[in-house]
């Protein structure tokens, strides 16, 4: 099977096609980072509390935001995830306090605790170390002395089939019937109750972590460009190695110009995605580089633009096919990975096509484009000096 | 079949007996469950996925350098006092930001050598400049600084993961942060409820004996009126408890700056009862810090001394002979638990400076779980439709892919079974771009090989030259996705470092499927072949 016989496109004819297109994302996205989203960080960047609720039941988001008004919190923002039942609670980094990281956390638990009765606790919201001295106390089976070890299984048994089985929260004390004895259970309902959520991860970053980790992530992303840089004009020439840096902060941009757009925010993750995907576009361009050197040497007579275009021609079906088959996994990540990998694989995705494109459209016709620029230079030199000028008045006068 | 194939079979078959030893080990069994427990005792979790609880915390390393310094204006104050140097005042300008500093006023110019030569002989750490205005500053030296601050940090370490164990928290990890100045990173699997942990490592427990100089007064205010509003220089105002008894709440106490005693001259600390029946603890000094304590008794006696803990006042007593080596922590009306989670923090060591945390992540386990089962599902889906694509493709030449492929994967969660390295959610993913990266290679060997043999070469030639054409390409495009790989792995924290690490890996594992395994199958069909038959591909 061949999707691609001997192709012979023109890719550098089409040149002014790659540059409106290019153009038109690169600005869209830069137009966006500037005057609309800006360049949407996550948590990691940003500071702040993020909280991840899980209800039994789909929440009504009205309602969690007035309980926290009610507390005395402004400064959030409440979002629905893909898991209908699942909510996230965002809370800007001026409600964190640096004292006491975690009070932002502590108080949105309590404000969302709306139905507690009086001088109970609340099973979803429990730690099994909570259970485990509760039962220790109540002694429920009339254990002798190897109670607190007793309790402490059977309180990590109930505390394992919440978070693993029910996926966090508890709807009604009848579900932990199979899984500890009846007595138990029953002391449990006379010292706890059921809310109807659970807190399944919380991030809380402080306002100086955030600073540093841009600045590392930033300068991560310019070593990994210098190395890049330096790898390449060692094993070619220099030009190729400003070609390639040139295309990957084009991918880059337009990558981070999608996020700007679509205002999904930059977490750590999404810094690892870009840095793989300078990599894979980087891997596309060496590819053209690598065909485009060996042709340099088989046809030393043809014009440097039919070398380029003949190179990526041959290299096209590779290309397509390691872009297509990539993409395929890139995309499984995409659709099946879930909420934590979603920022990660939207970057891939998003990478994946632009890093094909431009190792094709971008890369080797700077190449073309610097060859050209060059030799017009050498051939008819627009500006002539003084000097040269005479010099070649003279010769014309002796011819 | 060649001599040289067989060998080269024999190690492909040797790498893969290897490698899925670093899997699995040696299982109990091949069923289901005894192959998923083995695998899960090989291949480390990252708490992305098993569950748990990620703190940053910084470590106020000032604390400890202010510690060194007050002792050094006690040690200046009384040698000035002995070699007979007037000045007018001795302070630290700015102990919050430049805690190193000591500033000494009104030095006449007389005595510049007795003080210069005091600094030398007596602070050996610590190095004089004289100022305007006959003032002098004394400094600790910049390599004692900086190694003052480097062992806080060390200490905070240790106290952590000392006060960590005893609470019984299994597998903690207890490093030093790369990413910031003075930052330990504490990585507690399974803890869901962090806040008890927290408490217990929080604590400071630093311990101070000092002299009671004044007190108790009702509040700072009436402290400051019975000294004419200006307390004495080598003196500090504590909050401390009412007598036992008493009604009254909150009450201050006058202290020596100074202390005679300090936490880590503290051997032993068990909980107890004092002679009222309360609990307490008794906490027993090591040789050098109860040889100092004799010293201090002896000259104080019949004065007081306060028991000082995290700059609160826990204890008042008057000091009626001498004391060695033993004191006891009451007051306060503390419960039995806070007795005991006490005296484990006074065991444990003192911090030697505060801590503050700067990043808290807990990731429940039933996330984890949801995480494993959504990574898991993304990487089948992925690597089965790249299997049956090459398979399509390329016919039987995509059997050989996928055998490189399968054999690419092995090695490397091989290679994470070996090297203990962590697999987090986005190491998952890296496993997936793996596959799909590493495909590549085959890709551009066998489009290769099929333009060699559209140029009319015979099968065999056509594989030879499409390895020999993609080496170079496939070596230059591996080097610089391993520089990319390797320079996430040192700026990277947690779940990203592990993405790091499966990428590296898998790059590698792909060098040695693709063109080395690759071309044995390749040679072994070419061999079984008639000269002049077509190759599948």
């Amino acid at each position: 099977m061949e999707f691609f016989h001997e192709p012979k496109i023109d890719f550098l004819g089409k040149k002014w096609y790659f540059i409106a297109f290019s153009l038109l994302f690169s600005i869209a996205g830069v137009l966006s980072m500037l005057f609309w989203h800006g360049i949407p960080q996550g948590i990691d960047f940003r500071g702040g509390t993020l909280v991840y609720v899980r209800y039994t039941h789909p929440p009504n988001v009205n309602q969690v935001r007035s309980q926290l008004d009610r507390i005395g919190l402004h400064n959030f923002r409440i979002q629905p995830l893909l898991n209908s039942n699942d909510l996230l609670i965002d809370l800007s980094l001026r409600e964190t306090s640096e004292q006491e990281l975690d009070r932002g956390k502590t108080q949105i638990t309590n404000a969302l605790q709306t139905s507690a009765p009086a001088g109970k606790q609340d099973l979803n919201n429990s730690s099994s170390l909570a259970l485990a001295s509760y039962l220790l106390q109540k002694d429920p089976l009339h254990l002798g002395t190897d109670a607190r070890a007793r309790y402490t299984a059977i309180a990590q048994a109930i505390a394992d089939y919440r978070d693993k089985s029910k996926g966090g929260v508890l709807a009604s004390f009848d579900e932990l019937r199979g899984v500890a004895d009846p007595a138990v259970v029953a002391a449990i309902e006379d010292g706890f109750y059921l809310s109807d959520f659970g807190v399944y991860q919380v991030e809380i970053v402080g306002p100086q972590v955030g600073s540093q980790l841009k600045k590392q992530a930033a300068l991560a992303t310019l070593y990994s460009l210098a190395g890049m840089l330096v790898y390449l004009a060692f094993r070619f020439e220099w030009i190729y190695g400003v070609a390639a840096v040139i295309t990957v902060f084009h991918d880059t941009l337009i990558t981070v110009g999608a996020f700007s757009l679509t205002n999904k925010p930059i977490s750590l993750t999404v810094i690892a995605a870009i840095l793989t995907l300078i990599g894979y576009s980087n891997n596309d361009t060496i590819v053209v580089f690598d065909r485009i050197r060996e042709n340099l040497k088989l046809m030393r007579r043809e014009r440097l633009a039919d070398i380029v275009n003949r190179s990526i021609n041959q290299t096209l079906s590779r290309t397509i096919l390691t872009a297509g088959l990539t993409f395929l996994t890139v995309l499984a990540l995409f659709l099946f990975g879930g909420e934590v990998l979603h920022g990660f694989s939207f970057a891939l995705v998003i990478g994946i096509l632009i890093g094909t494109y431009s190792s094709i459209a971008i890369a080797a016709p700077i190449l073309v484009a610097y060859q050209d620029w060059r030799s017009g230079r050498r051939q008819a030199p627009a500006v002539v000096s003084a000097g040269t000028a005479a010099r070649r008045e003279k010769a014309k006068a002796k011819a | 079949m060649s001599r040289g194939f067989a060998w080269k079979l024999i190690v492909i078959l040797a790498t893969l007996l290897i490698f899925v030893y670093g899997i699995f080990g040696i299982p109990g069994g091949v069923s289901r469950s005894e192959l998923l427990s083995a695998l899960e005792k090989r291949i480390s979790l990252g708490l992305d996925l098993k569950g748990g609880t990620h703190l940053i915390l910084q470590v106020h390393v000032n604390d400890a350098v202010n510690v060194d310094t007050d002792n050094a204006i006690e040690i200046l104050k009384s040698g000035m006092r002995s070699s007979k140097i007037n000045y007018t005042e001795i302070s630290k300008p700015d102990p919050a930001t430049h805690p190193e500093q000591i500033v000494i006023k009104g030095v006449p110019p007389e005595s510049s050598s007795d003080l210069r030569s005091l600094v030398q002989d007596k602070l050996p750490d610590y190095e004089s400049n004289s100022g305007a205005n006959n003032s002098w500053t004394v400094t600790m030296k910049p390599t004692i600084l900086a190694d003052t601050k480097e062992r806080a940090v060390q200490q905070a370490k240790q106290t952590i993961e000392n006060r960590i164990n005893e609470l019984g928290v299994s597998e903690p990890i207890v490093e030093e942060h790369g990413l910031g100045q003075y930052q330990i990173l504490v990585q507690l699997p399974g803890v869901d409820d962090p806040a008890r942990v927290k408490n217990v490592m929080q604590s400071t427990a630093l311990l101070e004996i000092k002299q009671e100089l004044g007190g108790p007064y009702s509040s700072q205010e009436s402290a400051l009126q019975e000294h004419s509003g200006v307390l004495p220089a080598d003196a500090m105002l504590l909050p401390g408890h009412a007598a036992p008894g008493s009604d009254e709440g909150q009450q201050w106490y006058l202290v020596s700056r100074a202390s005679a005693v300090r936490g880590k001259d503290l051997r032993d600390a068990q909980p107890s009862r004092d002679q009222n029946g309360q609990p307490s603890v008794s906490f027993t000094l090591s040789n050098e810090g109860g040889q100092r304590f004799y010293s201090f008794t002896s000259q104080h006696v019949s004065d007081s001394l306060a028991v000082v803990l995290d700059n609160r006042v826990q204890e008042v007593a008057s000091i009626r002979e001498p004391i060695r080596d033993r004191g006891e922590i009451s007051g306060g009306r503390m419960s039995e638990e806070q007795a005991k989670d006490l005296a484990l923090i006074l065991r444990s060591g003192a911090l030697p400076a505060g801590i503050s945390y700067l990043e808290e992540r807990t990731v429940g386990p039933s996330l984890g779980s949801d995480s494993i089962r959504a990574g898991v599902r993304a990487a089948v889906v992925g690597m089965v439709a790249v299997l049956i694509f090459m398979l399509i493709y390329y016919r039987w030449a995509g059997v050989n892919a996928d055998v490189a492929l399968l054999l690419n994967l092995i090695i490397l969660l091989g290679f994470l079974g070996y090297t203990g390295a962590t697999l987090t959610l986005p190491g998952i993913a890296g496993v997936i771009l793996t596959v799909g990266m590493g495909v590549d290679s085959n890709v551009l060997i066998f489009e290769r090989i099929r333009e060699e043999l559209r140029n009319g070469k015979t099968p065999p030639s056509a594989v030879e030259q499409g390895f020999r054409h993609a080496l170079t390409t496939i070596i230059d495009t591996h080097v610089t996705t391993i520089v990319s790989a390797i320079i996430l792995f040192l700026f990277g924290t947690g779940p990203v470092k592990g993405f790091a690490v499966t990428l590296s890996f898998g790059l590698f594992a792909n060098l040695f499927t693709a063109v080395f395994v690759s071309r044995v199958i390749f040679d072994w069909v070419l061999s079984r072949k008639r000269v002049g038959e077509a190759l599948s591909i």
